[in-house]
């Protein structure tokens, strides 16, 4: 352990050119997540939050700017050094999953895996864990275009968690579950975090968010507040009676 | 807590203590769960009204206890209730006035008032998660009273979300 963190990106632009006209996405982020930490980014619809995980991912090229992955510069990397990075240790899930589609659930989660240098059987071990914890162990044999979009969100999540990845970036990997499904989601999340799991997540969900050690919103392609969830002041909190109001 | 307190004594008649365990158990911790002492006066508010009335029952070596029933008024009043449609929650707008008026007294900016009130959403949304995990799955109606109040939370949040987009 060399105790870098995870990502460090220092004064991090994206201008998208849109018919001509300069679109600037993301206007000067710095961030820090350390190792083992889950980060929640918010921030209202076209504030950058998918452009600024693509690129921590190296799946958009930034405008200028610096991104450091474990302490070793990433920006600077041609698109097969980022392919290779990402098989050794990014995990990304999509806001829009990109399965492969003329292959099983099965074989779209075991490939990251085996592409990582897993043995078959770790990666089928590793499959059978993930489409458990979430609901979707039945469904193992079908084609992507057979799940319902929020099956496909789950397992877009189990295919970038096969690999183990050292760091996973979430793109709204809630956004088209229910109320129920989400709760799969949000006990995967929080059990491989407690193992150790690095954790960079876009959300609108206030659930997923409040799981994070650390909330990062933003507007405008800016940081406009970036901080701890205070403790609340009532605790042990036996009853929430503030919240839950029940009339008559 | 008058309507559910005639709720439950249309199931059977009970006592105080009969109707703050029943509360109990069928809310969980998911309900601040009320002292005796609101339950008897409660109790006694109603009977006053004619919605309720007491009998007392001799007990061995002990005060005798009163036990509650419904009266036929009673169960007008709780059939008029389930009858009625509900009011929906009113929007909470005492942050809302602190948004729009205190920049005009140059006490706080926006950004400080969103940014805190989003944090305090999200800690509660946490609380909330906390409560669900300890709460009994077998609990249904605490559970959804949870789930309830977490999607409210989240409202919350995206119209926090808004009045930071459209408030400059
Ligand atoms: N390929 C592109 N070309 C031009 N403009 C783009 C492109 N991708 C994104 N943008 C613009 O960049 C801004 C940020 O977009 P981005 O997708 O990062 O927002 P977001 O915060 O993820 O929004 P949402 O919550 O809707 O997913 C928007 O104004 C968007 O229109
Ligand atoms: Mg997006």
């Amino acid at each position: 352990m060399t105790g870098a963190p995870a990502i460090k990106a220092i004064n991090l632009v994206k201008i998208y050119q849109s018919g001509g006209v300069p679109v600037p996405a993301v206007r000067g982020i710095d961030m820090r997540v350390e190792s083992g930490e889950f980060v929640a980014i918010m921030g209202p619809s076209g504030s950058g939050k998918s452009t600024l995980v693509h690129m921590l991912g190296g799946l958009d090229v930034r405008t200028s700017g610096e991104i450091w992955l474990d302490g070793t510069r990433a920006d600077t990397l041609s698109e097969s050094g980022w392919a290779l990075l990402r098989r050794q240790k990014v995990g990304f899930v999509f806001q829009f999953f990109n399965l492969v589609a003329n292959m099983t659930i099965a074989d779209n989660v075991e490939l990251p895996a085996l592409l990582g240098g897993a043995s078959p059987r770790q990666a089928r071990e590793r499959r059978e864990y993930l489409l458990g914890e979430l609901g979707l162990t039945e469904r193992a044999a079908a084609a992507p275009a057979q799940l319902s979009g929020g099956e496909q969100q789950r397992v877009a999540l189990a295919r970038a968690l096969a690999n183990q990845p050292r760091l996973l970036l979430a793109d709204e990997p809630t956004g088209n579950l229910d109320s129920r499904n989400t709760k799969d989601v949000l006990r995967l999340l929080s059990d491989v975090h407690k193992k150790g799991q690095t954790i960079v997540l876009v959300t609108h969900d206030a659930r997923v968010a409040s799981m994070a050690d650390r909330v990062v919103s933003l507007l405008d392609g800016e940081v406009v507040d970036d901080g701890a969830l205070p403790r609340t002041r009532r605790r042990p909190m036996g009853t929430v009676g503030d919240v839950v109001e029940l009339r008559g | 807590m008058r309507l559910p307190l005639l709720a439950l004594l249309a199931k059977e008649p009970a006592h105080g203590y009969e109707l703050k365990h029943a509360l109990e158990k069928t809310f969980g911790d998911a309900y601040p769960s009320p002292n005796i002492g609101q339950i008897y006066v409660t109790l006694g508010r109603l009977e006053k009204d004619g919605f309720v009335r007491a009998v007392d029952v001799e007990q061995v070596n002990r005060p005798n206890k009163k036990v509650y029933y419904l009266t036929a008024t009673g169960r007008e009043k709780l059939d008029d209730w389930v009858d009625e449609p509900t009011e929906g929650p009113r929007v909470r707008d005492e942050f809302f006035m602190k948004l729009v008026l205190a920049p005009l007294t140059g006490i706080a900016d926006r950004m400080t008032l969103v940014n805190r009130q989003r944090r305090h959403y999200l800690s509660l949304m946490r609380d909330l998660n906390e409560l669900a995990e300890r709460t009994d799955p077998e609990n249904r109606v605490a559970l959804l009273l949870i789930e309830g109040a977490m999607l409210h939370l989240q409202a919350d949040l995206d119209w926090l979300e808004r009045c930071q987009e459209e408030l400059p």
